[in-house]
């Protein structure tokens, strides 16, 4: 009996750290726009290939967090 | 077209032009981005208005430490290059840190160092790859969208986990010999099936309780009541059993409930991010415009006008207030405000209403009215007598939702007192048996899914609706009206036709060299009407107001324009517009200019013809009126020279009649008014992210031919929906069956409630989806 508890703990905290998750991700905004990342997400895979740019985006991307 | 190549936009374009060039370009690592071309479009004055400081506090987003952010509504953003292109609008102008696309919304967000960079260079540099952001004056007025949707989401995310969770601890009722669970677990299980309903039942389905209450406050019975009742009862029900150990309850019936009905509203509540439809004028005019005091000129915020202030509006800059001209030639362009496409001269000392748009030189303006008082912002603003839709909304789902509540509430009580007489002890249960499993969730999700799905296939067809709503409202209409400049009519095309002597060759090089030179837009037609490529030189060009051009082209003089022009007589033909040529003193002819009808109108026409009263604003003179009587029928109601107030009136009246319910099919600021004024109001745009009124709706224009099928898919839809309010109710029927029994029990209403709103969802998902393949082309 008590390792049927015990899980059902260890499944609701495993559960409530994803329930947390998804609010955090809503609350933050990624859920405002799903289609840019998915494009965006292609660009930058060449660009670290093809460039050396002054201002790499991921530096500023940081900053803006 | 570049390379011989079709592009969907600039940004493919220049993209290409990059990727095309570093092809070519060995090096090309050594210098990044070296083949960009950056056309340098001379702006000229037209962005000075954002050095001003009052404007970019306004504008700016956030500015600290030299650093400012700027987010930016660009409608030219069309596709992944877009995204890319302006991703990396830091490689073109090192002052900017970093640019973020938000494609569904056509926005760009921008930080940049501004003692390096100023908004106004940002700005430029967009518009000079073609990417010219929209600034308008109601940005200035900033407003957050609420954060309603991601309220919806979390509230999804929680009745979901709940969910999850409840059923994992039912799960042992669902199996035979589950009855046998040890005591232990039953009330662990029960206790934290409570535990996680309580958020469910007092936060994700809060709206209900208040759409129901606000729903009595008006002795209106809508959907949320029965939804109410039911979450209540089967809250109360399992809270009984949980405390009194008999039983695990029905929270996973309840929890899974609630998710679906959140789920069905999401999906309802899907909407065209970058479209707008509540727009006015705030949204049309310009953020700035150039204050003179004679010596030198400013760019001044517009609603810092004052009466007696002096303006500068240059050529195609748009007229913000009610204006007296004091210099210059005004050549008014209000297309957008009247439907006519044919500029308006004005003489010195004369007034210019606010809306035009200046075409050709400068000119200066003495303001007589603010902004908020000129004639058309007042005609806009009139919309606080905007019929409130809202109660009736949803009618066909809320008078069923009457009667349901009532007759589910008989047969509660007609069973309660039943039991109470032959078997007390069943009483109450059977009562909440009855209620709980008559909870109309399926009928609940029928309008969203139904609606939803409708509004997502127009959607990808071409005919974009403000909400799910309007389908209801576009499914009642059984009057039309349409606006002609515009709407039926393809403002950017008319048709020339040559009446007269045959032209030589040489005769239409001429009439094409002295038609070029001119912006008005007849000579614009008629220059294009020519395919010759060749132009002459010409010599002493001269363009009278009102009159017409002219001037020399190999020692000949030519003149172009009105019959009083060139004949010196006064036009008599009314039902086309004519333009005269003479050269080298002889009358050759005249072109007949007339306006094109969209194509496909007279299906579209002929189609409505039948089932519907229709009717033809149009704010021009009755020109048209022979070839429209041919089109429209004999039954149609044609009306000419009506003024935005006319139009407005002329809705009303009709509205006047309670059975009649009003579709306005307009395009210009001209039908504001009426469209605000109808039931329905839909706009017919060449380009759907630029600026359209305040509408329920917007149709592509090239899709204007299919909107007879679309007015015509409501029908389906409706159709659709009592489909669905049928096996909604033989669901009820075989529920409320076991339930008066008193023999319901958890299982049962496990399976078949989640069973019900499923079957119900995925047929009307599914048939509208199939229907609308061969409906709709």
């Amino acid at each position: 009996m008590s390792v049927v508890i015990i899980l059902i703990i260890i499944g609701i905290i495993v559960a409530g750290g994803f329930l947390a998750g998804f609010i955090w991700a809503v609350k933050s905004g990624q859920y405002d726009d799903t289609y840019s990342p998915a494009v965006r997400m292609l660009f930058d895979d060449s660009k670290e290939k093809t460039e050396n740019t002054p201002v790499s985006s991921d530096d500023s991307e940081s900053k803006t967090k | 077209m570049f390379d011989e190549q079709p592009f969907c936009c600039h940004g493919c374009k220049t993209v290409f032009q990059i990727l095309n060039e570093k092809k070519l370009d060995k090096y090309y690592d050594i210098q990044p981005m070296s083949g960009i071309k950056v056309e340098r479009t001379d702006a000229g004055d037209k962005y000075e208005y954002l050095d001003n400081e009052e404007i970019l506090a306004d504008l700016l987003d956030f500015s600290d430490g030299g650093i400012s952010k700027i987010k930016l509504f660009v409608p030219g953003i069309h596709c992944a290059s877009c995204i890319w292109l302006l991703e990396n609008l830091y490689t073109l102008n090192t002052g900017i840190l970093q640019s973020f696309v938000n494609f569904p919304k056509k926005t760009i967000n921008i930080t940049f160092k501004d003692q390096e960079v100023s908004l106004r260079e940002i700005v430029e540099l967009l518009a000079s790859i073609h990417y010219a952001p929209e600034i308008t004056l109601d940005q200035l007025d900033k407003q957050e969208g609420t954060n309603h949707e991601k309220d919806l989401l979390i509230k999804i995310g929680i009745a979901g986990f709940s969910l999850l969770n409840v059923m994992l601890y039912n799960f042992p009722e669902y199996l035979p010999g589950g009855d046998q669970l040890e005591e232990v677990f039953v009330k662990v299980f029960g206790w934290m099936s409570f535990i996680l309903a309580l958020p469910v039942v007092f936060y994700s389905a809060a709206d209900y309780y208040l759409s129901a209450f606000k729903g009595l406050k008006h002795k209106i019975i809508n959907i949320d009541l029965p939804i109410t009742l039911g979450i209540f009862t089967l809250f109360a029900q399992s809270t009984y059993d949980i405390l009194s150990g008999s039983g695990i309850g029905y929270l996973d019936s309840l929890v899974g409930l609630v998710f679906f009905l959140l789920i069905g509203k999401w999906y309802q509540g899907m909407t065209y991010q970058a479209l707008s439809f509540e727009r006015d004028y705030k949204s049309y005019f310009p953020v700035a415009v150039s204050k003179t005091d004679g010596a030198k000129t400013e760019s001044v915020p517009i609603k810092n006008l004052l009466v007696g202030d002096r303006i500068v509006i240059r050529n195609h800059e748009l007229i913000p207030c009610d204006a007296k001209l004091l210099k210059g030639k005004a050549n008014i362009d209000y297309s957008f405000v009247t439907g006519e496409s044919m500029p308006v001269n004005k003489k010195t000392g004369e007034i210019i209403f606010a809306g035009g748009r200046q075409a050709g030189s400068s000119i200066e303006l003495e303001i007589i009215k603010t902004v908020e008082q000129s004639y058309l912002t007042q005609l806009w603003n009139q919309d606080n007598n905007k019929k409130d839709t809202s109660t009736k909304l949803n009618s066909a789902i809320n008078k069923i939702s009457e009667y349901f509540t009532a007759i589910i509430l008989l047969i509660a009580f007609g069973s309660g007192l039943y039991w109470l007489i032959f078997d007390s002890r069943l009483a109450i249960y059977a009562f909440t048996s009855v209620l709980i499993i008559a909870c109309p969730c399926a009928l609940a999700l029928t309008v969203p899914f139904t609606f939803g799905s409708t509004l997502r296939v127009f959607g990808r067809k071409g005919f974009y609706l403000k909400n799910t709503d309007i389908i209801e409202h576009l499914y009642k209409t059984n009057h039309i009206v349409f606006d002609k400049t515009g709407t039926l009519t393809i403002n950017s095309k008319v048709k020339t036709q040559f009446k007269g002597d045959t032209l030589s060759e040489e005769e239409k090089r001429i009439i094409k060299s002295v038609c070029s030179h001119s912006s008005h837009p007849l000579s614009i037609a008629i220059a294009n009407s020519i395919k010759n490529t060749q132009l002459k030189e010409t010599h002493n060009f001269l363009e009278i107001p009102a009159m017409g051009i002219s001037a020399n082209v190999d020692g000949k003089k030519v003149n172009i324009g009105s019959r009083k022009f060139i004949l010196g007589k006064e036009e008599t033909e009314t039902s086309s517009t004519n333009v005269y040529v003479l050269i080298h003193d002889k009358v050759v002819g005249h072109y007949k200019i007339e306006n094109v009808y969209r194509e496909g109108l007279q299906d579209v026409i002929n189609n409505f013809k039948k089932k519907y009263k229709l009717y033809l604003l149009s704010g021009d003179n009755d020109s048209e009126k022979d070839n429209l009587t041919k089109i429209f029928g004999k039954n149609a109601k044609l009306l000419f020279n009506q003024s935005p107030t006319d139009k407005k009136e002329f809705i009303k009246q009709i509205n006047n009649n309670e059975a009649n319910h009003v579709l306005m099919i307009g395009d210009g600021l001209n039908d504001a008014g009426a469209l605000m004024e109808s039931e329905v109001g839909l706009t017919v745009a060449d380009d759907i992210f630029s600026f359209s009124p305040a509408c329920e709706g917007i149709i592509e224009s090239s899709k204007f031919k299919n909107l007879y099928e679309f007015v015509n898919f409501t029908k389906v839809s409706m159709k659709i929906i009592k489909i669905s309010f049928l096996i909604s109710f033989l669901y009820n029927a075989v529920g409320i069956f076991i339930a008066v029994q008193g023999i319901l029990s958890p299982i049962v209403a496990a399976i078949l409630m989640p069973l019900s709103s499923i079957s119900v969802v995925a047929f009307a998902t599914l048939s509208i989806k199939i229907i609308s393949k061969r409906e709709l082309s």
